[in-house]
């Protein structure tokens, strides 16, 4: 048997004030119910605790040092323990919730396998439950959002999606596309994929809402006689006259040939800004202007002249 | 059914108030039956556990939730490592389960 002064490690003179607090800091590290499962530390702990049996009270302490009992003293009685309770079924009492119910919850399982299930699932408890909603965003043309398209969504996982967007779908708008998630979980229904729709900005049209808008260029014969023109709109070209004597900044509107009808919105308007161009130099045109009267004089800059 | 008075009689050196208090903190969760107290032989080992840490190891008492928490999260993490294992037990089939044996052995390294 050890030597019970080794075992607290403590000198044989040691006084009983030094021989508590070698034993004390020994328990407190190898207190089995604190050291659950480590069979060293319960058998460090009975060693430790029969040295203290022996030592902590003087008398008996006296009689191991005269050598009237040897260090083995008397075994403890075994007591109830707590791990032996708290390491089995009924330890559940005390689990950190309070909570009785068995099974592991999404974050258990989280915190124990991290990513490797993933996080498309997702129960609300130990039951089926709804997958996961997947987030992705999809740059497509301007028309595309105008006329409505079907295109084609790459995921990272390498899987494609077609996406189906509908006409007079809006910069930003988000699509649903139900079943498209992630899995369920334990049987139940997979989550949607949203679909965040981005529109690339055209080269002539903008877009408020159901109108379209666009600069529409004339020469300077159409401004001043009008005449037939040709208007590209989102659904095609569309002809149309010019009224005599249109000018610059005059706005045209071609109803319906905006953003086209759709769940209940009507049909919207198309606008074209008229936009003078006057084209390469012209003697001709020069040498009339030179001899021009006009008939009635202007001054295009009265209104800023009067105001300044 | 295990009243306070025979928890008094059957643990040394434990205290009604003591008792009082920490089943107050929520410490020791015993049932109660119209009423009053009644303790599982967990419930008198948890509080036998108390009783140790506050005398024989000079645990302070404001130390004692602290202590007392982990304890709780190292045997729920106990109680989950072995329902881990048997669930692997049931689903990993033979070579699975030598291969994990493996994998285990050398994440010591």
């Amino acid at each position: 048997m050890d030597d019970p002064y080794k075992t607290l490690g403590v000198a044989r003179d040691a006084t009983q004030a030094q021989i508590r607090r070698a034993y004390l800091k020994l328990a407190k590290q190898h207190h089995p119910d604190l050291n659950p499962g480590n069979t060293k530390a319960e058998e460090h702990f009975k060693t430790v605790s029969a040295a203290n049996d022996v030592l902590s009270d003087p008398e008996t302490r006296g009689k191991f040092d005269r050598g009237e009992i040897d260090a083995a003293g008397h075994e403890r009685a075994p007591k109830p323990s707590y791990r032996d309770y708290a390491d089995s079924e009924t330890g559940r009492r005390y689990a950190q919730d309070g909570a009785q119910q068995g099974g592991w919850s999404h974050d258990d399982l989280n915190d124990v396998f991290g990513s490797m299930f993933g996080e498309g699932r997702r129960p609300g408890n130990a039951g089926p439950a709804r997958g996961q909603d997947a987030r992705y965003t999809l740059t497509t043309a301007f028309l595309d959002g105008v006329n409505g398209a079907t295109r084609r969504l790459t995921l990272p996982d390498g899987q494609s999606l077609d996406v189906k967007i509908p006409p007079g779908t809006e910069d930003g708008q988000v699509l649903r596309l139900r079943g498209k998630g992630g899995e369920g979980w334990k049987g139940g229904p997979p989550g949607d994929a949203l679909i965040e729709i981005h529109l690339a900005p055209h080269a002539f049209y903008t877009r408020e809402g159901a109108e379209i808008r666009l600069t529409l260029p004339v020469t300077l014969a159409e401004a001043v006689l009008g005449g037939p023109v040709d208007i590209p709109t989102p659904a095609g070209t569309v002809r149309m006259r010019i009224p005599p004597h249109s000018d610059s900044g005059t706005i045209l509107r071609l109803r319906g040939r905006g953003v086209p009808a759709h769940g209940g919105h009507g049909a919207g308007d198309l606008l074209a800004t008229l936009h003078v161009v006057l084209g390469p130099p012209d003697a001709a045109l020069d040498a009339f202007l030179r001899d021009w009267k006009p008939e009635h004089p202007l001054n295009p800059r009265q209104a800023m002249e009067q105001e300044p | 059914m295990n009243s306070i008075d025979i928890l008094l009689a059957r643990l040394d050196g434990l205290s009604r108030n003591d008792l009082e208090h920490w089943i107050a903190q929520n410490w020791v969760r015993p049932d109660h039956v119209a009423g009053e107290p009644v303790f599982r032989e967990i419930d008198i080992a948890r509080v036998q556990l108390i009783l140790e840490l506050r005398t024989e190891m000079d645990i302070d008492e404001a130390a004692l939730p602290v202590i007392l928490s982990l304890l709780d999260q190292v045997y729920d993490l106990r109680r989950r490592m072995r329902e881990l294992a048997a669930a692997l037990e049931q689903a990993a089939p033979e070579p699975v389960r030598q291969n994990l044996l493996a994998l285990l052995a050398r994440a010591a390294d």
